[in-house]
């Protein structure tokens, strides 16, 4: 049977071409490979390989013919033994009734639907349970943030032979802020490991190893550099469950401080929380109290997907009152209420809970009582908490430390508007790290970020309070 | 999870070498039914990808398409040379390495196609495609990120004691990016079971090695780390598999990673919106006519005794397999609009 040789395209955007030149003529044997034609496409000029090995019996369309649409036949192959008298058992379609053409129109954008969430809504946010965090608190003990951690660690690594914690300093040094300190003496350098200084390797081979059935605990020793392992964290770890049509999860938590220290200049002191939110298939925490910090590394580390922990050098020393339950856990996607009130919400996240709770001392002394939310989980958002406060309180500023655009604040600032809109009484304000690079100066840093005065004043603005 | 329909293809892997074989590299005869299916192995993916370029002009195939043509000998080679829980990750050109781990030809091409019975369920496409079964650990679109991956899947070895490698390939393009050092000195401070094979055919994209690359050898680049390099010639399938096992042996034994050159050509561009203006017609043809893989293992089988009859009975059955597959891609459905919001999160 001959076989109708078709127009193709060679690229992802040719709907036509040139047929520029034959390069074989009628009766010429053709090899599989041999180059039969040349075309001129949207991008350049190209050849046409021959498929199939035969004998040219017809040319189609002559050369020079121009916008000659993929998919024309364009010639016909006679296969091994057959003469010129199967052309005529080749009936010719014009190009527009061709199968072949016809075979190929699903693929045409146009035929996709225009607004696909308009036929398929996203499903909704899993409801997250209310665990009854209350009760772990019965029996607690004062700890830092950075023994918390510890011992998160600590705990997840006896219950899991196959989690195993690796950065730069983790384990002779006992952590760059001390937060491993220990666990290379329990769990010895098969599962504490030191890495050379090698962001993007290290976290890439810790997606390899999370590929391998390992739960990896990669430490950067500040998320400024884990900007050198982005590549492996986005396109690795958050995606390939997905390009993989759910066969390939990526078990893996990063974690280490995020945000400003004291003092040590742009490069060392910025915030990341809505670059990682903004990522699907990712999960992302900022926990506040050591506490939180515990309860959400643990369920990190148990959680089957890439898990974001943006911890904060300045809280490390700070310390909480933590459940000694070692079956305590936070779950990721649950807010946190921290201080009630019904005249204001003000959300905030990790070191910014600190000074958002100051600031709503402050107000109760002039009579404002605001509601603080700790959002503690970045991704999923716990957006049910937010919008039902609001529509408490009807008012809402929003704290980070992060710069102002595209921030936390934004997206809580959309979701209030999308959900909330009717129960606002004031515009929603934005407190958010100053859009300039962090300063050295003493004076100029504090400027840069959001202190208590800030807060309150925002607060007040909402209340239409001078 | 629905998995490509499992029809069995015509090669089962028959006899896949135990890890643990020290050769001493000289290529060592290989028996009439070994050289026959490195054959079929090879066939299949020539006219498989054939095939994918053919759909690609069609229409059926969309996005980015990059073809193995010509470089089959070094997957074929390499999978003759380890063992069953080896594991083997790569970059984008990748329908080669699927095939010979024993992935399904009617799964890939469904995932070219975007097909719901695609192996990646149509989400993944040419680039992104894993099977956890056969080991393959993808497929990655970007350049050189497969190698700290491969880097970890040899960690794991490691870590749970395993009797196994990972074969972690890349281009000569990949070679010169940064993380594949990172990876080259943990691999070698950690003793990993890591064969790094470096797929040389002399193109990165439309830049020739030479342009690209600084010092000469590929195979020389892990020597400041002190990893052993070998050149091998890529379109001799003997001689792939006769390197491979003797980097098995190596890593097996706990002496660390290992890097093997593979000197190889694809016939085909880049992608297939590749011109190719920067190499000659004369180069491509002398490539085709003097070294090509399976027309030089189809000699040695011919010395061995093997009829013309049986290779074109071979050659009928693969072309049997390629068609099926692709009848196969262009009859499975779309996935349906609900899998846009599957699959982003594993549910706990």
């Amino acid at each position: 049977m001959p076989i109708q040789i078709l127009m193709p395209a060679l690229s992802p955007t040719m709907t036509e071409g040139k047929l520029t030149q034959w390069l074989k003529a009628e009766g010429d044997a053709v090899a599989s490979g041999d180059v039969i034609a040349e075309i001129e496409t949207d991008k350049a000029t190209m050849e046409i390989e021959a498929v199939e090995e035969g004998t040219l019996g017809r040319i189609l369309v002559a050369e020079g013919t121009e916008n000659v649409p993929v998919n024309t036949p364009i010639a016909i192959l006679l296969e091994e033994g057959e003469d010129a008298s199967a052309l005529d058992a080749v009936a010719v379609p014009a190009p527009a009734a061709s199968a072949s053409a016809g075979a190929a129109a699903p693929a045409e954008p146009q035929a996709k639907p225009l607004s696909a969430p308009a036929i398929v809504s996203a499903p909704p946010a899993a409801a997250i349970d209310d665990v009854d965090e209350a009760r772990f608190f019965a029996d607690t003990k004062t700890q830092t943030v950075r023994d918390a951690l510890r011992d998160a660690m600590a705990e997840e690594m006896r219950r899991d032979e196959v989690v195993f914690v690796m950065g730069e300093e983790v384990a002779e040094y006992q952590g760059a802020y001390k937060v491993t300190q220990g666990l290379l003496q329990e769990f010895g350098d098969r599962r504490v490991i030191d890495t050379p200084i090698t962001e993007h390797g290290f976290a890439g081979l810790g997606v390899g190893a999370a590929f391998g059935d390992l739960k990896p605990v990669i430490e950067f020793m500040t998320f400024n550099f884990a900007m050198q392992a982005m590549d492996q964290i986005i396109n690795s770890a958050a995606k390939t469950l997905y390009m993989s049509g759910g066969q390939m999860g990526c078990p893996i938590v990063f974690r280490g401080p995020n945000g400003a220290a004291s003092r040590v200049g742009a490069q060392h002191s910025q915030d990341y929380t809505s670059w990682y939110a903004h990522c699907p298939g990712l999960k992302v925490v900022a926990p506040w109290s050591a506490a939180d910090a515990k309860g959400l590394l643990k369920s990190a580390i148990r959680d089957p997907n890439p898990v974001i922990v943006l911890e904060n050098e300045v809280l490390y020393g700070q310390s909480f009152e933590v459940p000694t339950d070692p079956d305590f856990t936070v779950p990721i996607g649950k807010a946190k209420i921290v201080r009630t009130g019904a005249d204001v919400t003000i959300t905030a996240f990790s070191i910014m809970v600190g000074k958002a709770l100051e600031a709503a001392e402050a107000l109760a002394a002039e009579g404002i009582e605001a509601e603080v939310i700790d959002l503690r989980s970045i991704r999923p958002l716990d957006r049910a908490t937010i919008v039902a406060s609001v529509k408490k309180t009807n008012r809402i500023v929003s704290v980070e430390e992060g710069w102002p655009t595209c921030g936390m604040g934004s997206e809580i600032a959309a979701l209030v508007m999308e959900q909330a809109f009717d129960y606002l009484d004031a515009p929603v304000i934005r407190v958010a790290g100053e859009d300039v690079p962090m300063p050295y100066a003493a004076n100029l840093e504090k400027l840069a970020l959001p202190q208590v005065a800030t807060i309150v004043a925002a607060v007040k603005s909402v209340c239409y309070r001078g | 999870m629905a998995k490509p329909a499992s029809k069995a293809a015509t090669r089962r892997p028959a006899a896949r070498k135990g890890g643990k074989s020290v050769r001493s590299g000289k290529i060592v005869a290989a028996s009439r039914d070994a050289l026959l299916k490195y054959y079929g192995d090879m066939l299949l993916i020539r006219r498989f990808e054939e095939k994918a370029g053919q759909m690609y002009g069609m229409g059926l195939i969309g996005g980015f398409c990059h073809l193995y043509i010509g470089q089959e000998a070094v997957v074929v080679g390499m999978q003759a040379a380890i063992n069953e829980a080896s594991t083997v990750v790569t970059s984008y050109r990748d329908h080669g390495h699927m095939l010979a781990t024993g992935m399904e030809a009617r799964g890939v091409m469904a995932e070219l196609t975007g097909r719901i019975g695609g192996y990646s369920r149509g989400k993944g496409g040419s680039m992104h495609m894993f099977s956890r079964e056969k080991n393959f650990f993808g497929g990655h679109g970007i350049v050189a990120a497969q190698v700290p991956i491969g880097t970890g899947l040899a960690f794991a070895h490691k870590y749970k004691g395993e009797n196994a490698v990972c074969l972690t390939y890349l281009g000569d393009g990949a070679a010169n990016q940064g993380q594949v050092y990172e990876s080259f000195n943990m691999a070698a401070l950690w003793k990993l079971p890591c064969i790094y094979v470096i797929e040389n055919n002399k193109y990165a994209m439309g830049t020739s090695v030479n342009r690209g690359a600084a010092g000469g050898s590929l195979a020389q680049r892990g020597a400041a780390y002190g990893i052993p390099g070998v050149e091998v010639d890529g379109m001799d399938v003997l001689a792939v598999k006769a390197a491979g096992e003797k980097a098995v042996a190596h890593a097996s034994a706990g002496k660390g990673p290992y890097i093997l050159e593979m000197k190889t050509y694809r016939y085909r561009g880049h992608s297939m919106s590749d011109p190719a203006k920067y190499r000659t017609k004369d180069e491509v043809n002398r490539m085709r006519q003097e070294h090509d893989p399976i027309d030089n293992l189809r000699a040695r089988l011919a010395e061995a005794g093997v009829s013309d009859d049986e290779l074109k009975g071979m050659d009928r059955d693969i072309r049997s397999v390629v068609t099926e597959a692709a009848d196969f891609a262009q009859s499975s459905p779309e996935p349906d609009p609900g899998e846009l919001y599957t699959d982003i999160l594993v549910e706990a």
